[in-house]
Order: structure tokens, then C-alpha cells, then sequence
């Protein structure tokens, strides 16, 4: 009897408060009633899970192709690499993929972590590229799929961070001129969509450098995406720099602190710390925003998509199918970073201001 | 203390020297290559007759017409789809947003799904998507999906009844040849003003929903016990005071939507980035396809960012006098 009254205390809170309330809940369970069968049976019921080209062509598009992916899956998920050597980048991805979560969930101390890090960049390098320990030579031009996008995005954060620190201490700075030429290159960046910064890199990179001294695309791509990021970024960290009480600054100066020990040691922490979700959703955008090499040709999760449907007449009618695929590890990519960044902010502890040491 | 005065001025000085030295050294350096590869320099491209043609425009475009009307149709295309754009993800953005605040547990869950799925996957794979929805899974336009009367959905895009040179409406027919008649619009404009539309709106929602959060509950509570309805608590205490926080990241987004519409080049809709993608191909002046867009970006940058000063003038205005 207690349990049916709460029961119906539960319904009438969260769908039934009032008559508008009521209505949305009638109508969006018909709508439910009227959509769901459809998408379970497009999405499982008549669905090819094989490989099979013929049967889903005799679905005809009434039920989902996943055999697209089945058969398909090599070339989405690591592109031209050659196919005997797939191994490598699968292993370097699942390595990267090891050291982010690792990060996140903060499995390991302080100094492990780094060395973590200093030993799976390489590793990963060395997996890709080959050409030590035995491992035949792969060109970076063949790389392609997750791995590259991973790649893109970590290498992207990792080398924008301290570039936006530098930005940031300079829009702050005393000098006029330097203060001046850090805010110039904020507002052009961020006034300028991503894709003329990634043409400026494949087209005008080449010509800019003296002859006979060339970076193959991928790095400058790589290096268009660092000078984007770095520019939001920037601004995120300045607006944590602004939100510093100014009587830290004074402490730190009255306990004799030169003005790059109080940053070091007092401000940056602090303001850092106060802005990780910030930094952590525009990691989101970094990640989402490696895509878009797609336009400037290289084979990334988006492009290695095209390059495994555009030229097969069998498996072309079925990109929708391998839309969804690549959507779901994107997504899943950025949602559990958007997750992890709202367990930060509910105070985990990292955002808390540090203890004070009595040392 | 003129001696540190004297000091920063230095440092300025030799700061300032470095860099200049730097970019006289990538000057000649550019010179010197596009000299050598036999690439020629200057804008007077934009005089040349374009020699290729644009899909679709809103301005009157032939092949003959010079480049620099060529991009100006691009960009005249880039806001006939970013304008509209706009329009419907602040619409629907707004209702997503007050949807994720509402009671009822099934439209709170709906919208929080909506915001979710739209924000965590790029925005090009969402484009790409529309397009192939439209232009590969739709029927043909002999069969067109009728929405409503003399509205068709096809394979060749979106008809509609459109005002005719007379006074009346010019009604889109449905053929055994297609669709004749109407308004159209093309599949890649409808694929990219959907895939902006909604991508935005999934921002524009979190921007309205913290917007509201952050009125004081007070307020709320303090409307409802003054015997206001829910609509008139949004539309009279809610929405003015949240628009004041509202409106800075509204227009950021708004922006980026215009930004973001030059993933056009993905879909082949020819924006001002396609055009210039497409001139720079063929006239293999690098530099100055990519100056213009550039700076054609930053103006529109500039404007927004004035418009958005003017429109929070504006709203403190309203809150005042509400």
C-alpha cells in the first residue's frame, strides 16, 4: 500500500504535475509507441550483422547493414596502413588509449604517470613509423584511422597547453608591445575558422620555408591545429589568471617571492586548477576539430571512412551505417571526457585549493 | 623607477628587432621560392574572369563574371545559410535548454539526450551524414515525400511554395519528371542548414539552461507566490534577468555556427571558403585565397562582437524596464 503511494507520488511529481506536463507525457509516449519499433527493427531485428553484400542488398535498406563494418572495419579504423602490419597501430592506439585513461582515473602517482607518458609518445612514434627493432618502415603518409586521430588530439593538447600558458603570462604582461602581439594572435585565430588555418598550413607552410628544409604534411597540419588550440585555450587560462585573488599575489610578494617564483608557484596552480573544465571542454573541441584534416587529405577516422566506402559500388549504398560506427567512438571519446570533467568539478578534490603546507 | 622603465623599453626593443628580423628572414625566404617555382603574387586575379561556374547562388553568376564576384556570391551563400541557421538553433536551442529545466521527467530526459548525442560527435561526420541522407536514401523527385501540401522532400532537395511574379503563390508540382514549380532548395544547402541548425542548437540549449539556473531561486519562488503562471514566470522574471548572461556566449556560438558553415567545402555547397578553395586551385595564388578568407572572417568577427556589446546595452535596458 506504502509502496503504490509513492509510487504514485513518484508519477505525479516527474510526469503528471499538471496538465501541460501530462500532455507532454501522453504525447511523447505515443511518439515513442509510433518511432521505437521502427528503430529496433531497422536497427536489430532486420539487420545484417555478416558481411555479406547480398543480404543486405535483399534487406534493402529496411533493416541496418552493420556487415559494412564487419567487412570494412580495418580500413575505418586504421586507414592505408599496410594491412600485414595492422598490429601497430592497434597496439600504440590501445597504448595511447591506456596512458589517457590512466591520467584520468588517476591510476598512477605523480612520477609514474610521467613516465608513462615519456615512454608511450615514442613507443607510439616508433610503433607507427617503424624502422627500428625490426619494424619495416611505414610512412607517415599511410597512417590513418583512430590511431592518427588520437594522435592529432594528444599531440594537439599536450603542445598547446604550455604554448596558451605563454599567451596567457603575455597578455598579462607589463610590456605593451608583447602584451599587444599576444592579444593580436588570440583575436586572428579565434576570428578565423579552423579549416583557412589548416589550408594555411598544407598550402602556404611549404612555401614560407627555405628550400630543401620540408615537413611532410601531417606535422604541419599538426602544427595549424597546436596554433588553433592554443589560441582558445589561452583565453581559458587568463580568464582562470583573472580569477586569482589579487592578495595571493601580495602574499606571495611579501613572503620575498621574485615575480616568476609567485607565478610558478602560487597564481598558475590556482588558476589552473580553477579552469579544468574549461580545458577539459576544449579538449573536446580539439578532438572533435581533428575531423577536419579530412579536407586537407589525410586519412583520420572521418577520411579513412570515405576511403573504405567511396570507391567500393558493393558497400557504398551503406555509409550511414559506418557513419554510426565511427559517431559512436567519437562520441564515446568525448562523452566520457565531458563525464570526467563533471566528476572533477563536483570536487574530487582536484579543484579544491591545495592544503596549505606547514613546512 | 626609470631604470626598470629603461630596462622594459629594451627588452621591447630587442623583442620587437627579433621579430622583424624574423619576418624580413621568411619574406625573402617566400620570395625567393615563389621566385624560383614561378609562382606570381598580387590580388589581380580578382579582376580575371572567374572560368568556372558556382552550383547555386543567391547573386546572378556566370563563368564570365570576375573572381572577385565570385566570392562575393560565396559569401552572399555563406550567409544564405548561416542567417537561417542562426534563426533555428536559437529557436530551437531556447526550447531544448527550457526542456532540460522542465518537471516532466520524459521531455527533461529527451532533451538532455538531444544535447548529448548532437555536442559529443563532429559536427563534419553530422554534416556528411545529412548530405547522405538526402541525397542517397531519400526517394527520387518523381516520387518526392510529401510533408505537406505542395512541400516535397527528395533526392534533389526541399520544394516549396514560393511568391510567383504575380501577386499569388507559385505552387511545386509533382511529375512523372520531378518537381516543377516553387521555391527549391538543394540538397547541400538543406544537408548543411540542418547539420548547423542542429549542432548549434544542442549549445545554444546548455547556454539557456545556465542562463536560467543562474537566477536566483528566489526569484522564481517569489513569482510563483505572487500567483504568476509558469509562461508568465519565464516571460517576465526568468527570461529578462538570464538574458544579460545569456546573450555574451549566445552570440560566441552564433559565430561559431558562421564559422562552422565553411564545412560547405565537405558537402560541395558553394560558400566563400569553397570558392576561394576552388580560385586557389586554379590560380595557385595560396596566400591571398586564404587573406581573404581570413579576413573576411574577422570583419564578420568584429561585427558580431559589436552587435553582441550593443544587443547586452539593450538587454540591461529591458531588464530595467521590466
Amino acid at each position: 500500500m506504502n509502496q503504490l503511494n509513492a509510487t504514485h507520488a513518484w508519477l505525479r511529481r516527474n510526469l503528471f504535475s499538471d496538465a501541460f506536463s501530462g500532455t507532454t507525457t501522453l504525447l511523447l509516449l505515443a511518439g515513442a509507441a509510433w518511432w521505437l519499433p521502427g528503430l529496433i527493427d531497422w536497427m536489430l531485428l532486420q539487420a545484417v550483422f555478416k558481411p555479406d553484400a547480398a543480404a543486405c542488398q535483399a534487406v534493402n535498406h529496411a533493416g541496418a547493414c552493420w556487415g559494412v563494418v564487419a567487412e570494412k572495419y580495418r580500413v575505418i579504423l586504421f586507414g592505408r596502413y599496410p594491412h600485414a602490419e595492422q598490429w601497430r597501430p592497434l597496439l600504440a592506439t590501445v597504448l595511447l588509449l591506456a596512458v589517457i585513461a590512466g591520467s584520468g582515473l588517476r591510476l598512477l602517482n605523480r612520477r609514474s604517470l610521467a613516465a608513462a607518458w615519456i615512454l608511450a609518445l615514442p613507443a607510439f612514434f616508433i610503433l607507427m613509423g617503424g624502422g627500428r627493432f625490426g619494424l619495416t618502415p611505414v610512412g607517415s603518409d599511410l597512417w590513418g584511422g583512430l590511431p592518427l586521430t588520437l594522435l592529432l588530439a594528444t599531440t594537439a593538447m599536450l603542445m598547446a597547453l604550455p604554448l596558451a600558458i605563454l599567451v596567457a603570462l603575455g597578455r598579462q604582461s607589463g610590456l605593451p608591445l608583447l602584451r599587444g602581439l599576444c592579444q593580436l594572435y588570440v583575436e586572428l585565430v579565434r576570428g578565423v575558422p579552423l579549416i583557412s588555418v589548416l589550408f594555411l598550413a598544407s598550402f602556404l607552410f611549404p612555401i614560407i620555408l627555405p628550400q630543401g628544409f620540408t615537413i611532410d604534411v601531417l606535422l604541419r597540419v599538426q602544427a595549424g591545429i597546436v596554433l588553433f588550440a592554443a589560441a582558445y585555450l589561452s583565453e581559458t587560462i587568463r580568464g582562470g589568471l583573472q580569477a586569482v585573488p589579487g592578495g595571493q599575489h601580495d602574499a606571495a610578494t611579501a613572503l620575498g617571492l621574485s615575480r616568476w617564483q609567485a607565478m610558478r608557484w602560487i597564481i598558475l596552480p590556482q588558476a589552473l586548477r580553477a579552469v579544468i573544465p574549461s580545458m577539459m571542454n576544449s579538449a573536446v573541441s580539439i578532438f572533435k576539430d581533428t575531423s577536419l584534416v579530412t579536407v586537407v587529405s589525410l586519412y583520420e577516422l572521418t577520411g579513412s571512412l570515405s576511403l573504405a566506402l567511396a570507391g567500393d559500388a558493393e558497400w557504398r549504398s551503406y555509409y550511414l551505417e559506418g557513419y554510426l560506427f565511427i559517431g559512436l567512438i567519437y562520441w564515446t571519446g568525448c562523452y566520457s571526457m565531458s563525464r570526467f570533467s563533471r566528476t572533477l568539478e563536483a570536487g574530487t578534490g582536484l579543484l579544491r585549493p591545495p592544503v596549505p603546507s606547514t613546512a | 623607477m626609470p631604470s626598470q622603465r629603461w630596462r622594459d623599453l629594451a627588452v621591447q626593443g630587442l623583442f620587437a628587432a627579433g621579430l622583424l628580423a624574423l619576418l624580413w628572414w621568411l619574406l625573402d625566404v617566400t620570395a625567393t621560392n615563389m621566385a624560383e617555382r614561378g609562382i606570381r603574387s598580387g590580388f589581380d586575379f580578382l579582376n580575371d574572369p572567374a572560368g568556372f561556374t558556382i552550383g547555386e547562388s543567391l547573386l546572378p553568376f556566370d563563368s564570365a563574371d570576375s573572381t572577385l564576384w565570385a566570392l562575393a556570391a560565396g559569401l552572399a551563400n555563406t550567409l544564405r545559410v548561416a542567417l537561417p541557421a542562426i534563426l533555428i538553433s536559437t529557436l530551437l536551442g531556447t526550447l531544448v535548454g527550457l526542456g532540460r529545466l522542465s518537471p516532466n521527467l520524459l521531455l527533461r530526459g529527451l532533451c538532455a539526450a538531444y544535447v548529448e548525442t548532437l555536442r559529443n560527435v563532429p559536427l563534419l561526420l553530422q554534416l556528411l551524414a545529412w548530405y547522405f541522407v538526402v541525397t542517397d536514401l531519400l526517394p527520387l523527385a518523381s516520387e518526392a515525400l510529401q510533408l505537406a501540401p505542395h512541400v516535397f522532400l527528395s533526392k534533389s532537395g526541399l520544394s516549396l511554395p514560393w511568391l510567383a511574379d504575380g501577386a499569388l503563390f507559385d505552387l511545386p508540382l509533382r511529375g512523372e519528371m520531378g518537381i516543377s514549380g516553387g521555391a527549391a532548395v538543394t540538397p547541400e544547402f538543406l544537408a548543411l542548414l540542418l547539420g548547423l541548425s542542429l549542432y548549434t542548437a544542442a549549445y545554444v540549449a546548455e547556454t539557456v539552461r545556465a542562463g536560467i539556473l543562474a537566477v536566483p531561486r528566489g526569484q522564481s519562488d517569489a513569482a510563483l507566490a505572487l500567483g504568476l503562471t509558469r509562461v508568465q514566470l519565464f516571460r517576465l522574471v526568468l527570461l529578462p534577468q538570464a538574458l544579460r548572461s545569456i546573450i555574451p556566449p549566445l552570440t560566441n556560438q552564433q559565430l561559431s555556427l558562421t564559422k562552422n558553415a565553411s564545412l560547405a567545402v565537405a558537402i560541395g555547397y558553394p560558400d566563400l571558403v569553397s570558392v576561394a578553395n576552388t580560385t586557389l586551385n586554379q590560380t595557385g595564388r595560396a596566400a591571398e585565397c586564404i587573406a581573404l578568407i581570413m579576413a573576411v572572417y574577422l570583419i564578420l568577427s568584429l561585427l558580431t562582437a559589436w552587435l553582441s556589446a550593443w544587443l547586452e546595452q539593450r538587454s540591461g535596458r529591458w531588464a530595467e524596464r521590466s
